[in-house]
């Protein structure tokens, strides 16, 4: 239970009081608030005291008659706009013409009680004001933590980002000051290493693009019924070159099985896949592909004979920038982006991805896509 | 003489066989490590006359808490901090202002691309 504190601001003692007896005692919950609310009342019978008090100890909620002896209720509210305070406000209006309402409701209040009152008409306004106190509370979290996650990806992304250039550069030194010797071939490491960075640092911007592609567009006009045999075969040539050049043989087995996507999605994430599955083996080792319809779903299978992982290095896989590092995957260039991609894409399709891994046997792939 | 140790702690293995180039050249012995856990290892049967460790490796304030360990039981060891992370983060590491000294357990604070000169004075000032 949350406790709301309400400043009554009238100058006649009668309302006050009998507003603060309504009022403590009353609880305020809906099912959708995960805390009831109570309320604990104070009271100022002129607009000086009760700016008087917001400054000391401001309230969640203000109850704020307009006619009052000194300043008015209008003007207190004026303040309270132009100090940026994050009261909620209701106005107390014993005449509620519409040029007042209109005024106050630009000022920022919440809700208007007309006097006199019944204490059902002031507990139902209370409650909408703890509503919309609720929500306003709950928004201001989703932003500073939408704000937060962003923060912490861009901050992340640079580092990523400059690593590479760091490594370069100090490479770049190494050779313009000569440190190896004065052949080129004592420089074959080092040049190897830095086109080694370069295409990490490729794929790092290729797979951003990809990244910011799922995460801006949600694009209906997009979708159409793809064949996923189609585009699992697309990505297959692609992979092909690297998958000869390390001995690799890839399997696939699949009927045309139709899907409604947008075929780009697909792509990314057969690619991802794949090309895990080729990086991520040994020499020798074998990849299989495998297309499933099952009753609700279509399942992706990726399979490789590869390194493998541990359960804790599984947890870890679908974050953001994770790169699994280990003495297996030393010299394996990556950007720690893929697979969080994949699970994204398979996310929006209200699907999923799981993963099973042996070290040293291999992992398994497999995405599920609902069929609405 | 003998020569001093270094020990360096950096989860990019091009950083490692850029600067261990450079401290061997210099006439340091370097014992090169690519994680937190592999540095605390050697921590419990080593002893560096230097760190260099970087910030973000297992996780990202990896270097702290090797820092903190390495200056727990062997405050006398200069550690120095570096990483490609910096202001951006908006978190402003300088620890060469007495404030944050005393929470951050490191001598020395270095934004990576600095410039190897930099670094040999630095260890010429710790280790001489």
């Amino acid at each position: 239970m949350e406790t709301l504190s309400i400043l009554v601001v009238d100058d006649e003692p009668g309302i006050r009081s009998g507003v603060k007896r309504i009022l403590e005692g009353h609880q305020v919950s809906f099912p959708f608030m995960d805390e009831d609310y109570q309320f604990e009342c104070r009271e100022a019978a002129t607009g000086e005291e009760a700016l008087l008090m917001l400054e000391v100890a401001p309230p969640e909620i203000l109850l704020l008659d307009n006619k009052l002896p000194g300043i008015d209720g209008m003007e207190v509210l004026e303040i309270i706009k132009q100090k940026n305070m994050d009261i909620m406000v209701a106005m107390i209006t014993s005449y509620a013409s519409l040029e007042i309402a209109a005024k106050a409701t630009d000022d920022g209040a919440r809700d208007f009680i007309p006097k006199p009152f019944t204490p059902a008409e002031l507990k139902s306004s209370i409650d909408l004001i703890a509503k919309q106190y609720f929500l306003k509370k709950i928004t201001r979290t989703m932003k500073e933590e939408g704000k937060k996650i962003r923060y912490q990806f861009l901050s992340v992304l640079s580092h990523e980002l400059k690593s590479p250039l760091n490594a370069l550069e100090a490479y770049l030194r190494m050779i313009h000051e000569r440190e190896l010797g004065d052949s080129l071939n004592d420089y074959d490491a080092v040049l190897e290493r830095s086109l080694q960075r370069v295409e990490g640092m490729r794929s790092l911007i290729m797979d951003l693009l990809d990244f910011t592609k799922i995460r801006l567009e949600r694009k209906e006009d997009k979708m159409e019924r793809v064949d996923l045999k189609d585009r699992a075969q697309l990505a297959l040539a692609t992979i092909k070159p690297l998958a000869i050049q390390r001995n690799i043989k890839i399997r696939f087995t699949g009927k045309k099985l139709y899907y409604d996507a947008d075929p780009s999605d697909l792509d990314i994430m057969f690619n991802n896949l794949l090309s895990n599955a080729v990086k991520y083996n040994r020499e020798g080792g074998e990849v299989e592909l495998c297309l499933r319809q099952k009753q609700q779903h279509l399942e992706i299978l990726v399979k490789d004979t590869g390194i493998g992982m541990s359960e804790e290095e599984v947890s870890l896989l679908f974050k953001e920038f994770v790169r699994i590092k280990n003495s297996r995957t030393r010299g394996i260039s990556g950007s720690g982006l893929g697979l969080s991609i994949v699970s994204k894409i398979a996310e929006l399709y209200g699907g999923h991805i799981y993963v099973e891994s042996v070290p040293e046997k291999g992992s398994e792939f497999s995405v599920i896509l609902p069929l609405t | 003489m003998k020569k001093k140790t270094i020990l360096l702690a950096d989860d990019d293995p091009d950083v490692i066989f850029q600067l261990k180039h450079h401290l061997e050249r210099w006439g340091y012995e370097v014992v090169a490590v690519e994680s937190r856990a592999e540095a605390e290892r050697y921590l419990e049967i080593g002893c560096p006359d230097l760190a260099i460790l970087d910030l973000m490796m297992e996780e990202e304030d990896s270097g702290f808490i090797l820092s903190y360990r390495i200056k727990k039981c062997r405050p006398e060891v200069p550690v120095i901090i570096s990483t490609a992370v910096a202001a951006e983060r908006g978190i402003s590491f300088s620890i060469n202002s007495p404030g944050s000294r005393s929470w951050i357990k490191a001598d020395h604070y270095l934004e990576k691309g600095y410039r190897m000169e930099q670094l040999r004075l630095l260890l010429k000032k710790y280790l001489d």
